[in-house]
């Protein structure tokens, strides 16, 4: 056992592990320092250095003091946005996309393969394609610049996701449970909420993860679809880096980064054990 | 009453056609057990009894009632499935309440229903318990108080006993068997293990290529199977079926085995009169292993004169229970079950007693039971 965790081979392989980490890592070390250094430190020095005293107040005046886009609130009101989004988009995204796996996986009818296939087609649609159709829509609909259009488009976007992944997860439901439940008596619907969904815990945790994280993370629509008070966090922080354009405040955009970046870290802590169990959930019995 | 009845019943997939006009007509209390190989049709022909699948054409009527548009769930059947189907996040209690939930049945009567069937089945520890925390057997009976439970017109088994280890399954056959007794449920079981058809039917449908071959009790099926499919696949080891020459001397009809060689096998047969037509012509002769003995074995109730024949012996095969004797009758191979501790030797010729009296006649073209 020494022998083996000594060699050679095995430093080697630690070393070039620890190489990508830290080349992954360098950024967020940047912007992790830099939250925590006063705007005159990083003036007199460089972009790249340690603080000589942490500046705390980076984080009370990004959070709601900073001025964007004409308003003196922070980034505060934007991540509620945000919240308002993606909560709402997680859930009802992986509700129906929990339901629409159920019925192509275990429901057997005319054209379900095809339907599934067209609805997973939506991951391979790039983004920018899709910018267009949804700015007809939206104005149609009149929810051009609302948080409710934003989370609309998320929903519909992340069936194709949610969909294939619940699809995936229940294929390996046996057909006879729903055979059985039929001649219990149970509809569609009862199946689902009875005996479909109680076993769905492990995947429903690696769908919010995963929509969480894309709804939130999320900058194209955001950008485009919303302005002002309307946008989503990542959207503002564009607008702060912008509206600082002429005296640099490195310290505080720095910090509304990291505040932004919080919630889909926080829900990656507590949901990532569950999120690497689920992705290989069913691919060893 | 006639619990179930099929006309002219027949299912195709695409291009192949699983279900060839299937009649069938089962009474009220009876436990018919649908046989045969697999890919013969016969789990297709339960489902779309259960209405979880359509036919193509022919009725199903349940009760009397004609249930072709009828879902599953108003057919009043309830089935067991070969994986058992249990719910796996409900507890026992509420895999067996299910149904009544689902049916709206008042809490008090739902609780009665499961205390009655707990207790039939031996099940009461077990209520509070999840199904993965259960032993195979113990699923099986879960499974099988969900069925009893609702107390249909018409129970279906899909292979029930097929995942258990072969003593659970013969213990759970016994139990089955005594269920049927006690309630009088009329059952319809489906299995490709023979066994299980003979020892458990009331009547068995042989099944293959989609067309009932054989509908009739067990000991019919087994004395007089209608075919030579049936013949062969109905015993463990098969019904032994050779060629043989129906001639008639003066004392009757003779079948010779082997006819022309110097070692041909010439039996005299009695009451097969339905074979006379067949004088002269070619015939597949069917006997059964148990009814090739040891030379001094006497038959239960047989007349006269005891027919033996010896015959060269080339393997020899000891089970325990009997011995198992690969013989040679005028040339052709067959199996004889013969008492435990007789050993001929392989390579060597031995006295053989045959029950003439059940003997098979097959026609060789139409390959149908002549007599």
């Amino acid at each position: 056992m020494r022998d083996r965790t000594f060699a050679p081979s095995r430093i080697l392989i630690y070393l070039i592990v620890l190489l990508i980490a830290a080349a992954w890592l360098a950024p967020l070390a940047v912007v992790v320092l830099n939250s925590l250094r006063t705007n005159e430190e990083i003036a007199q020095g460089s972009m790249i250095g340690w603080p000589q005293h942490l500046a705390w107040s980076n984080y009370a005046a990004a959070w709601s003091g900073f001025c964007v886009a004409e308003t003196c609130a922070g980034i505060q009101p934007y991540m509620l946005n945000s919240a308002l989004v993606t909560i709402p988009a997680t859930v009802f995204s992986t509700l129906l996309g929990a339901v629409a796996g159920y019925a192509v996986s275990l429901w057997r009818f005319r054209g379900d393969s095809w339907i599934y296939g067209i609805v997973t087609l939506g991951i391979f649609l790039p983004q920018q394609m899709r910018l267009l159709p949804w700015t007809i829509v939206l104005r149609d609909t009149g929810l051009m610049n609302t948080l409710t259009g934003l989370v609309v488009i998320h929903t519909i976007q992340g069936l194709s996701f949610t969909t294939l992944f619940c699809r995936n997860y229940y294929v390996a439901i046996p057909q006879e449970l729903i055979r059985a439940a039929r001649i219990d008596g149970a509809g569609f619907f009862r199946i689902f909420w009875r005996i479909i969904l109680p076993l769905s815990p492990p995947i429903l945790v690696v769908t919010v993860i995963w929509q969480f994280t894309h709804i939130w993370n999320e900058f194209l629509y955001g950008v485009t679809f919303t302005t002002g008070q309307q946008q989503p966090v990542t959207a503002a922080l564009i607008a702060l880096s912008a509206a600082v354009a002429d005296i640099p405040q490195h310290g505080v955009q720095s910090a509304a980064v990291m505040i932004a970046a919080l919630p889909t870290l926080l829900i990656y802590l507590i949901g990532g054990k569950y999120f690497v169990r689920g992705l290989t959930a069913g691919a060893v019995k | 009453m006639t619990a179930l009845s099929i006309r002219a019943l027949s299912k195709r997939y695409a291009n192949l056609e699983v279900l060839k006009g299937i009649d069938l007509d089962i009474e009220s209390g009876e436990f018919t057990v649908l046989v045969g190989p697999s890919g013969c049709g016969k789990s297709t022909l339960l489902n779309i009894v259960a209405g979880l699948d359509r036919a193509s054409a022919g009725t199903v009527e349940i009760g009397g009632r004609v249930v072709n548009d009828v879902p599953p769930k108003d057919r009043d059947i309830a089935m067991v499935f070969q994986s058992y189907a249990l719910y796996p996040s409900m507890t026992v209690r509420q895999n067996i309440t299910f149904g009544m939930e689902c049916r709206h049945v008042p809490k008090a009567e739902q609780e009665k229903a499961v205390a009655n069937v707990a207790k039939l089945l031996q099940i009461e520890p077990l209520l509070g318990r999840k199904p993965s925390q259960l032993s195979g057997g113990q699923r099986q009976r879960v499974a099988m108080g969900r069925a009893l439970v609702r107390d249909p017109l018409l129970f279906l088994f899909d292979e029930p006993l097929s995942n258990l280890d072969a003593k659970l399954r013969v213990e759970m056959r016994m139990e089955i068997k005594r269920l049927h007794q006690r309630i009088g449920a009329t059952i319809i079981y489906v299995t490709h293990d023979q066994i299980e058809a003979m020892t458990m039917a009331t009547r068995i449908a042989v099944m293959h290529r989609g067309v009932v071959q054989q509908f009739a009790d067990p000991d019919t099926v087994y004395r007089y199977p209608a075919n030579l499919f049936v013949a062969r696949f109905m015993g463990s080891p098969p019904m032994n079926t050779m060629p043989a020459r129906l001639e008639a001397d003066s004392s009757g009809l003779v079948a010779v085995i082997g006819a022309g060689r110097p070692d041909e096998v010439r039996l005299h047969l009695q009451g097969y009169d339905a074979a006379a037509s067949y004088v002269g012509r070619e015939v597949v002769l069917g006997i059964r292993p148990e009814c090739i003995a040891e030379g001094d074995r006497a038959f239960a109730g047989a007349t006269g004169a005891p027919v033996v024949v010896t015959a060269p012996v080339e393997m020899v095969e000891p089970t325990g229970a009997e011995t198992i004797v690969l013989l040679r009758l005028g040339g052709e191979p067959a199996q004889a079950r013969i008492s435990p501790d007789v050993r001929p030797a392989p390579g060597e010729l031995a006295p053989f007693a045959l029950d003439t009296r059940r003997i098979c006649l097959f026609d060789p073209e139409t390959e149908r039971l002549i007599a």
